[in-house]
């Protein structure tokens, strides 16, 4: 960002509720089905239809409530919203306004700017103040393309309308892109954990807007906010934030003026465009819905809730730096996800913390991210990476025939013990077997052994070669030192 | 509160109604009687009342106002598209709205 200036930045994330049926009636929320086939007289907005409320909607909303440091609220309050488009059938939105389902939440992640190459700089904590986390039904799908007369003509698809959201709300407290592009990343990952949303933005079930002002440093004034919008991925989102940004001060500082309005992100064009201005302020005419009585939870629910979710992704990464003495940045990689984090568990207990984090990081991740697998598809069990870093601490495999062990592993799906033995790769350890293979090239070598025992030490090095060239490599090295020694010791 | 002529004005303009200033003139006396006639609730004392809520009685237990998470037969393609006036392709056909669906005006 230039010199002088500051970016402000709020986030409003929508993510859909992992429900099998929608939030006020019993159709389905199964994605791809014929449009309009999962809709009845609720969803349709079909006068003297009456919502009645998804109890799993609001579980699931909890727990991301909790899992993001929210407040749950005893009683909250459904309110219609009220405006016009062809994909809202009631003409009102079923949302909470006032009385949110949970608010004032405080979340510690962790972010870092990035260089030319995209790679972190230095990871620090940040707090992000999260204002609401409220629940609310998702509108329907206008479909302008792939249809005859799009040039005349909307069509609209109803199955997705009443489908349960979660609308999280930040305060405007991000100063970067990639704070911004963190904390997104951080909610998904956390709803991903706890199970209350999928949380894909490839399929739409996570979807981000953006408020973006500048101000110039040591302004208290926020600036004029511009909402960006058409963010389909974390990255889109980071851009057009890093664009808007740029927009934003070389226009005040040519002497323009930031005008409140709506801007597209436009990924081939690399830029953002205007959409409409916000001139009109929109009258949503928010008022309490009569159909639904306030929703009232208790303290004794909330904490079985919070008893019964996962254990948390930042409390699972600070547990693994204290109990498995782990680094930051490997606790950090290892608790990207619930299978990996899992996976590191148990290959830690099949052998030791150290050498499954060693083996896990710099190995197996590479070939699974090569595969694009996750964890729990991964073709070597967290019991046979511990089985093949037991191998390499016990001497019986060197730490570079580990390696292509276990690209063979990840190719067949055998165990560490049969690779090494179908490959005959195991050393040689067993002390008399070495000791026969010194004796024969002390013998083979009477010149180089007179040298030595007349002081020529340096010549140690040339029979250790000798020996690990007559075991054809497998002999413990280890092994091969001590029994040198003591032979060419002796007379 | 008294309604104004400009009141149902701006109604009228949110609720994308067409109205002449004669049905104004008309309507502005008629909504003022009714808000009146509704107003004569303010009078209830209702202050030892509890209100109704939903979700979890305060013991705990689930009340009738919610539902399971299960999915029940929807009515189809066909029967939820019957009454629509210009229904096409399985959809419901409107005049063209905006360009694109990120366009909308709501999420």
């Amino acid at each position: 960002m230039k010199k002088g200036w500051e970016a402000v930045i709020g986030l409003e994330i929508h993510a859909q509720l992992s429900t099998e049926s929608k939030i006020f009636c019993g159709c389905s929320t199964r994605f791809g089905d014929e449009p309009n086939s999962n809709t009845c007289p609720v969803c349709l907005g079909l006068p003297g239809s009456l919502p009645v409320l998804n109890w799993r909607a609001v579980e699931l909303g909890a727990r991301a409530a909790l899992a993001l440091g929210l407040r749950v609220n005893e009683v909250s309050i459904f309110a219609r919203k009220n405006y016009f488009y062809p994909d809202l059938p009631k003409g009102y939105q079923i949302s909470q306004y006032d009385r949110p389902f949970s608010s004032d939440g405080h979340l510690e992640i962790v972010t870092a700017e990035r260089d030319e190459g995209g790679h972190a700089r230095e990871w620090r904590p940040f707090e992000v103040r999260i204002t609401r986390l409220h629940l609310e039904e998702d509108a329907g799908k206008n479909v302008h393309e792939g249809l005859p007369r799009t040039d005349l003509y909307s069509y609209i698809d109803l199955n997705r309308a009443g489908t349960p959201l979660a609308e999280i709300v930040t305060e405007p407290d991000f100063r970067t892109s990639w704070e911004a592009y963190d904390y997104v990343n951080h909610v998904r990952r956390a709803l991903q954990w706890v199970g209350a949303s999928e949380a894909d933005m490839e399929k739409g079930n996570l979807r981000c807007e953006a408020n973006v002002s500048v101000r110039r440093v040591g302004e208290e004034k926020f600036g004029t906010k511009v909402e960006l919008k058409n963010l389909n991925s974390v990255r889109f989102m980071q851009r057009a934030i890093e664009f808007e940004i740029e927009r934003q001060i070389e226009l005040i500082e040519s002497g323009g003026r930031v005008a409140q309005e709506t801007r597209l992100w436009d990924e081939r064009e690399a830029c953002t465009r205007v959409m409409r201005s916000k001139e009109e302020a929109h009258d949503y005419r928010y008022f309490p819905e009569p159909d639904l009585q306030p929703l009232a939870v208790n303290a004794d629910w909330i904490e079985q809730v919070r008893r019964a979710m996962p254990e948390l992704p930042d409390a699972r990464r600070k547990r693994f730096m204290g109990q498995y003495r782990l680094s930051f940045d490997d606790a950090s990689l290892f608790t990207r996800d619930h299978a990996l984090a899992d996976f590191y568990e148990r290959a830690a207990a099949a052998s030791n913390p150290r050498g499954a984090a060693n083996w896990l990081k710099g190995e197996l991740l590479r070939e699974l991210d090569a595969a694009g697998l996750a964890a729990d598809a991964s073709p070597v069990s967290p019991e046979e990476l511990g089985a093949l870093v037991r191998a390499i601490d016990e001497g019986r495999i060197s730490g570079k025939q580990g390696k292509d062990v276990l690209v063979e592993m990840f190719r067949t799906g055998k165990g560490a013990s049969q690779v090494i033995e179908e490959q005959g790769l195991a050393q040689v350890s067993d002390a008399a077997e070495i000791e026969k293979i010194v004796t024969d090239v002390l013998a083979a070598n009477p010149q180089q052994l007179a040298s030595y025992r007349a002081g020529k030490e340096a010549l140690f090095g040339f029979f250790v070669g000798q020996v690990m060239k007559a075991s054809k490599g497998k002999a413990n090295p280890k092994v091969v030192n001590e029994l040198l020694k003591e032979k060419l010791k002796a007379e | 509160m008294p309604i104004t002529e400009s009141d149902i004005k701006k109604i009228a303009d949110l609720a994308h109604l067409e109205i002449t200033d004669e049905e104004l003139r008309t309507l502005a006396p008629q909504v003022a009687s009714i808000v009146a006639y509704v107003e004569q609730l303010k009078e209830l004392d209702t202050s030892r009342v509890e209100p109704a809520t939903g979700g979890l009685t305060p013991e705990g237990e689930r009340t009738a106002a919610t539902r399971e998470d299960r999915a029940r037969d929807s009515l189809g393609q066909a029967l939820a598209l019957e009454q629509a006036p210009d229904p096409a392709h399985g959809h419901f056909r409107v005049p063209r709205v905006l360009a694109s669906s990120e366009e909308k005006e709501n999420f």
